[in-house]
């Protein structure tokens, strides 16, 4: 079967988007002046003959716009110089998503069925650079050996019609591993070797389980307890009992884990006070499913319920930051869609902690450098969301030179599931014992394999491509469309996502409804053939879904896959046999008891002790210097172009906002919508009014003093965002994402104990803070390993929780934003200032060290919240704002942004009068709320807060000279004296 | 009293004659804006019916004769792989282009939004001058490229409508300055040559534009997202009945979704209704009135 190759490039004149957009990243990352052209090469590796190319050819080529060529293109034009050539392809195997929708364009062009692939390839042609320079680009920007191949030579060149074709002729084949006799050495070398990521008490457990049963067990079996038993999988650290030293040295031990004892405890302790109170109608309790499934589910309307998850994947993202950030955000979509009976995606979230961009000298051997990460991460987040039309409603960078080893990649979905099915509750998965077993999707390849596991070992580079999935967002999209319809016809009893662990997790989860389940590997879709029946078995290639399906329900279901071009399989039935028989053909490949899959993982007993590092301090004279340096307002300017607080606007509307036309709040506000808003708000529904509020806290930094403040920074500044906005105070739930460094004391980790006992102190204030403010965790994600080890050097992250709150609105046309709105309005400021410099923003641009860090009076900020809502519910607040990062100078800055009004202040009555100008301008106090109101509502105002720490700041005035101005007094003296200009060419001149 | 009916007051639309409009809006493949198209076709008065693209090309010959009005909405068919709507252009060209010519020569109404006009445009339904009834569809006679900055982008714009331009979904518009959402990185508009730009401008088919804030049209950025030449934000054909445009109406429904929704609110100048589906109220009418 011969190849053809076609090549298509912009017509000359057009703009070339990916060839311009590769010579500015070349200069602006490398310093390479290249003047770059680039061509699309698809290669046919189909059962065509030469004619048929050439009609497909001329099919794809846009008559106006484009020229192509079935062969090759002229590599210059009559007395142009020759160029480099530099082609890069994917490697064998790799997800080819593109390859796969010029594969479909073929058939429609000749209208038949064509067996084979098409792989794609970009071609870029370099002028005015040498082959150093065009090496230096593939190496640094425009090739990844993990996933591409790449190939350079200089004109002219000879046609190349060589493909990537995958797979081995290898005969499927199922080894015993023998655990039998292996002394304790042998089991770890098996773990280690085998990239189990087991310890050695597991393999010691599951050593000993196979000896009761008198046998060795598979490599099937072995690899599937490895990914059910992961840490990404099981939540160990969390779920093991911790002895626990606390900062006053007391001793005590936590033995239901973390997780039960403050996550879940908070959850339920919620749920209690609500029984208690009589918050919500009799059958109805606002928590509808919470810890068991895929997402937390919550009480929305009588018709809906609400669905959120957020994920992170950091590891992909820093091996192929482009592919692992995509496959986060489809990969928590699915998680979305396989919430009970399945639930929409509505709307995106994501958030990056990410190394500064910006770095220039010192990144250790084997680190891709931040800017290429940063700019892989956003694109493959902005393709994976985009393309399945999901909105985006909030997005958030955080820059710390210790995520240079590992970044942090949040996504996250909010999802609208039926409260009712038919006659079926949405939430509950109704499987029944016979019911089919359905994989639906995508094709398995060996993509993804031990990617559960692969986050506690190290990269193994000899398989690079098994560590990396890539996303096919179309794929997924027609899946969803078509898993909405098979469930509004009520087709299917049951579905759940095939992400870490593959069909092992996947199937040996749902097996649990019934105790049991049995599969045949041998009729699973292949990508290529050559794959083991457990790489079958725990691959994680994306795009696909387990069903499970009523037999009388099958012909329909797979009769509308056909339709949907969706492709679905029928792998096995579930059972009551209580284990997970996986057979490939009649090779019997694994035979797992359920009971010891799920239950068997032993777990130890952590030690946590309070040993913070010293830290050395600033003296009271060194911080008074600093701020003295400069004035307040000329550090303002300096803050907000700082990474940290500057705009990242450009980059965030590349993320779709308004697809499904629901927004309300949107993520940029004010007359220049260039104002990151306090919160989001969207309706759920087209013409219902009720909607969800959307906001976040993270504040990693303060967990340099303390996680305890950390974790009640975070909740309260995403609590009081929604507030903020609308949200109502009984109905709130948040989600907690702790990415941390390893917390296991070990040769490589001495100091694992102190930060275990900073996980202690950081749960125990989240739940302390959950309690609080009545709001209840409903789901989670923990990843514990988020350390870089290379050439000698240790980078590791911050200890970071990101706490993400939905909230709930009866009317979204009630929703408020940050904008003030009129000249004459009073300005006022809520909430306690005190002097909290510590690890504040400005701080640390400043190089000031601080340990006083933002402590919250949790119960004070709860009634002041319900006070406030109060106010804001009677229609005298018109615009409010939350006080984060940058304090209160910059949001104040935000609103003079939005407004493009005057902002007249004085802050003579905030804190008490020896409080430094710095404090009150600077500092992070949590807890604070900036508002206008109307200026006869003020009294109404001062009624309902003047208990919660009221401080009338000044008034909205006119524009000066067309723009907005802050002018911030003190004792009848400008602190601060600037124009909206001075500040926006700032806010945006930190664009990069 | 009778309550106030911003459909008719805005849009001139009788809602109980509207009933009769049915609208087909063609999902799958990519395709993501079905939920709100319908959403606002229905607040209109109009009963819009929700298809898999599968579905339709399986149907028979009159599969598309109960419809008036066709919408071809927006998202990423197909990913938008190779180039936008291209591999979904073709699908529709090989396997319901007959019955699309047919459509359009019974004086059938279609529009486009986003991906669904550079569908159309790459399916040569639009602008399709010179194009003779009964010929089936005509070939591509434009295209829509890169925009000029590089990329996608979601912010709002401002369109003007061309009151000479014989299209059927921007009458009522004239005169009037209407903010849009624009979401897309492939919408700069351009032409086989001077004489086929100079053709379809003569005739008045490109009826709506990119304009600045003092009302005129611009090629400059970001008023201008693509650099569309002379602002060129959509493209009719010479009946007026086939439209499509980059910016999308169908996500201005509500009256919150402008981004400045609160701040009308406050001077009280919130219309009653998002006044995205003017655009779509032009083609109801027009059905109705039978034009």
């Amino acid at each position: 079967m011969p190849v053809f190759r076609l090549e298509i490039e912009a017509r000359s004149g057009l703009v070339d988007a990916a060839g311009e957009a590769t010579a500015r990243r070349l200069r602006s990352f490398l310093g390479i002046d290249a003047r770059v052209r680039t061509r699309r090469v698809y290669l046919l590796d189909l059962e065509i003959d030469e004619g048929e190319a050439a009609t497909i050819l001329d099919n794809l080529v846009d008559p106006i716009a484009e020229i192509g060529a079935l062969g090759m293109l002229a590599d210059q034009a009559a007395g142009e110089a020759a160029p480099w050539l530099l082609s890069v392809g994917l490697r064998p195997g790799v997800t080819d998503s593109v390859g796969r929708s010029v594969h479909r364009a073929a058939e429609d062009c000749l209208g038949r069925p064509l067996a084979g692939e098409v792989y794609t390839a970009t071609l870029y042609r370099l002028w005015g650079v040498g082959r150093e320079a065009v090496e230096r680009a593939a190496a640094e920007l425009l090739y990844n050996p993990l996933i591409e191949r790449l190939r350079i030579e200089e004109s002219p060149r000879a046609l190349d019609l060589a493909v990537p074709r995958a797979g081995s002729s290898r005969p499927p084949a199922v080894a015993e591993v023998p655990l039998g006799a292996a002394d304790d050495a042998e089991l770890e070398r098996i773990s280690r070797a085998g990239m189990l990521a087991l310890t050695l008490a597991e393999m010691r457990a599951i050593q000993a389980h196979f000896a009761g049963l008198g046998r060795d067990p598979t490599d099937a079996e072995l690899e599937c307890i490895a990914q059910t038993w992961s840490e990404h999988c099981k939540h160990k650290i969390f779920a093991s009992p911790i002895d626990y030293v606390d900062p006053a040295g007391a001793r005590r031990r936590i033995d239901r884990g973390l997780f039960r004892a403050t996550i879940r405890g908070a959850t339920e302790a919620v749920a209690a006070a609500r029984r208690a109170a009589g918050v919500d109608p009799e059958g109805a309790p606002f928590l509808v499913s919470v810890f068991h499934d895929n997402a937390g589910v919550v009480r929305f309307t009588d018709e809906d319920h609400l669905v959120y998850k957020v994920e992170t994947h950091n590891s992909p993202s820093a091996l192929d930051p482009y592919g692992g950030a995509m496959t986060g955000i489809v990969g928590v979509n699915r998680d979305v869609l396989g919430t009970g009976l399945g639930a929409e995606c509505l709307t995106n979230v994501w958030g990056y902690c990410l190394g500064d961009p910006a770095h220039a000298v010192g990144l250790p051997p084997g680190l891709m450098h931040p800017r290429r990460i940063r700019d892989g991460v956003h694109h493959g987040v902005i393709d994976g969301g985009n393309q399945s039309g999901i909105p985006y409603s909030r997005g958030f960078e955080l820059f710390d030179r210790r995520y240079l080893g590992k970044p942090l990649v949040y996504c996250g979905t909010v999802g609208v599931m039926p409260a009712r099915v038919g006659g079926r509750l949405g939430e509950v998965k109704r499987i029944a014992a016979g019911d089919l077993v359905v994989m639906v999707g995508g094709r398995i390849g060996k993509d993804g394999i031990h990617g559960a596991t692969f986050s506690s070992v190290e990269l193994d580079e000899s398989s690079p491509v098994q560590a990396v999935q890539i996303g096919d967002p179309i794929t997924q999209k027609m899946m969803a469309d078509f898993l909405d319809e098979a469930r509004a016809l009520g087709l299917s009893s049951g579905l759940t996502d095939n992400g870490a662990g593959g069909l092992s997790s996947s199937v040996g989860e749902m097996a649990q409804a019934t105790g049991g389940a049995e599969i045949d590997l041998a009729v699973a879709p292949l990508k290529y053939p050559g794959l083991q029946p457990w790489e079958i078995l725990i691959s994680e290639a994306q795009e696909r879904m387990s069903v499970a399906v009523p037999p009388a329900s099958l012909d329909a279901f797979m009769a509308l896959a056909r339709r949907r071009e969706v492709e679905a399989t029928v792998l096995g039935r579930f059972t009551t046999s209580g284990r997970l028989v996986v057979r490939h053909g009649e090779a019997l490949v694994c035979d797992l008891e359920l009971e010891f899959l799920h239950e068997g993982v032993p777990l130890p007993t952590l030690s946590a002790r309070w040993s913070p590092p010293a830290r050395t301090l600033s003296s009271p004279g060194e911080v008074a210097a600093a701020f003295a340096a400069r004035s307040p307002g000329a550090l303002l300017l300096e803050l907000i172009g700082s990474l940290n607080l500057a705009s990242n606007e450009a980059l965030a509307r590349r993320y779709d906002h308004e697809v499904k036309g629901l927004s309300v709040v949107k993520p940029w506000v004010g007359v220049r919508q260039d104002v990151p808003a306090t919160a989001t708000v969207m309706r759920v529904r087209h013409g219902r009014p009720e909607g969800i509020v959307l906001a976040e806290g993270i504040h990693p930094h303060y967990s340099d003093v303390d996680t305890e403040a950390m974790a009640t920074a975070a909740v309260d500044e995403a609590v009081r965002r929604v507030i903020c906005a609308g949200a109502r105070v009984d109905r709130l739930a948040a989600l907690d994402n702790f990415c941390w460094p390893d917390p296991i004391v070990s040769a490589k980790t001495p100091d694992g104990e102190h930060k275990l006992a900073q996980l202690v102190r950081c749960c125990e204030g989240l739940r302390a803070a959950c309690e609080a403010f009545g709001v209840p965790l409903i789901s989670g994600k923990d990843s514990m390993k988020n350390d870089a080890n290379l050439g000698g050097v240790k980078i590791s992250i911050p200890p970071t929780l990101l706490i993400s709150v939905i909230g709930q609105m009866e009317d979204v046309r009630r929703a408020l934003d940050l904008t003030p709105l009129a000249a004459g309005d009073r300005v006022a400021l809520v909430g306690i200032t005190r002097d909290e410099l510590g690890e504040a923003e400005a701080a640390r641009q400043l190089g000031l060290v601080i340990d006083a860090v933002p402590r919250t009076d949790l119960a004070a900020a709860a009634a002041r919240y319900r006070a406030f809502a109060g106010a804001r519910d009677a229609g005298y607040v018109r615009s409010a704002h939350a006080l984060g990062r940058g304090g209160l100078a910059i949001a104040l800055a935000h609103m003079t942004l939005a407004g493009e009004l005057g902002l007249d202040l004085r802050i003579d009555g905030v804190g008490e009068g020896t409080l430094g100008d710095a404090a009150i301008l600077f500092g992070e106090s949590t807890g604070r709320i900036v508002l206008t109101c109307r200026p006869g509502d003020a009294a109404a105002i001062e009624a309902a807060l003047g208990g919660h720490g009221l401080a009338w700041l000044g008034e909205v005035a006119p524009p000066r000279a067309g723009g907005g101005w802050l002018r911030v007094a003190r004792r009848g003296e400008a602190l601060i004296d600037v124009d909206a200009a001075a500040l926006r060419a700032r806010f945006q001149g930190g664009e990069l | 009293m009778i309550p106030a009916d911003p459909i008719r007051e805005r849009f001139g639309i009788d809602r109980a004659r509207a009933r009769d409009v049915r609208v087909l809006v063609m999902t799958g493949y990519g395709l993501n804006c079905e939920a709100e198209t319908a959403a606002a076709f229905a607040r209109l008065g109009a009963s819009p019916e929700i298809r898999h693209v599968g579905d339709v090309l399986e149907g028979g010959d009159d599969v598309l004769r109960p419809y008036p009005i066709l919408a071809f909405i927006g998202g990423f068919s197909f990913g938008d792989h190779i180039a936008s709507g291209r591999v979904f252009a073709n699908r529709l060209r090989f396997r319901l282009g007959d019955r699309l010519a047919r459509h359009i020569d019974e004086g059938g109404l279609a529009i486009g939004i986003c991906n669904g006009f550079q569908t159309l445009v790459k399916l040569g339904a639009l602008p399709a001058v010179g194009r003779a009834p009964g010929g089936g569809l005509a070939r591509q006679q434009v295209s829509l490229v890169d925009n000029d900055r590089l990329g996608y982008r979601d912010a709002w714009v401002r369109l003007r409508f061309d009151p000479e331009s014989p299209c059927v979904f921007t009458k009522g518009l004239e005169g009037l300055t209407l903010d849009l959402p624009s979401r897309h990185g492939e919408g700069k508009m351009v032409f086989a040559d001077a004489a086929s730009q100079a053709a379809i401008e003569a005739a008045h088919l490109i009826p709506a534009r990119y304009v600045d804030e003092a009302g005129a049209a611009t090629e400059r950025w970001p008023d201008n997202p693509s650099g569309s030449p002379g602002g060129a934000a959509g493209l009719c054909d010479p009946s007026g009945r086939i439209f499509g445009l980059m910016p999308h109406p169908e996500a201005y429904l509500d009256p919150e979704n402008h981004p400045r929704w609160r701040a009308q609110l406050a001077a009280g100048t919130l219309p009653p209704v998002g006044l995205g589906l003017h655009v779509l109220a032009g083609g109801v009418r027009a059905v109705i009135d039978g034009r």
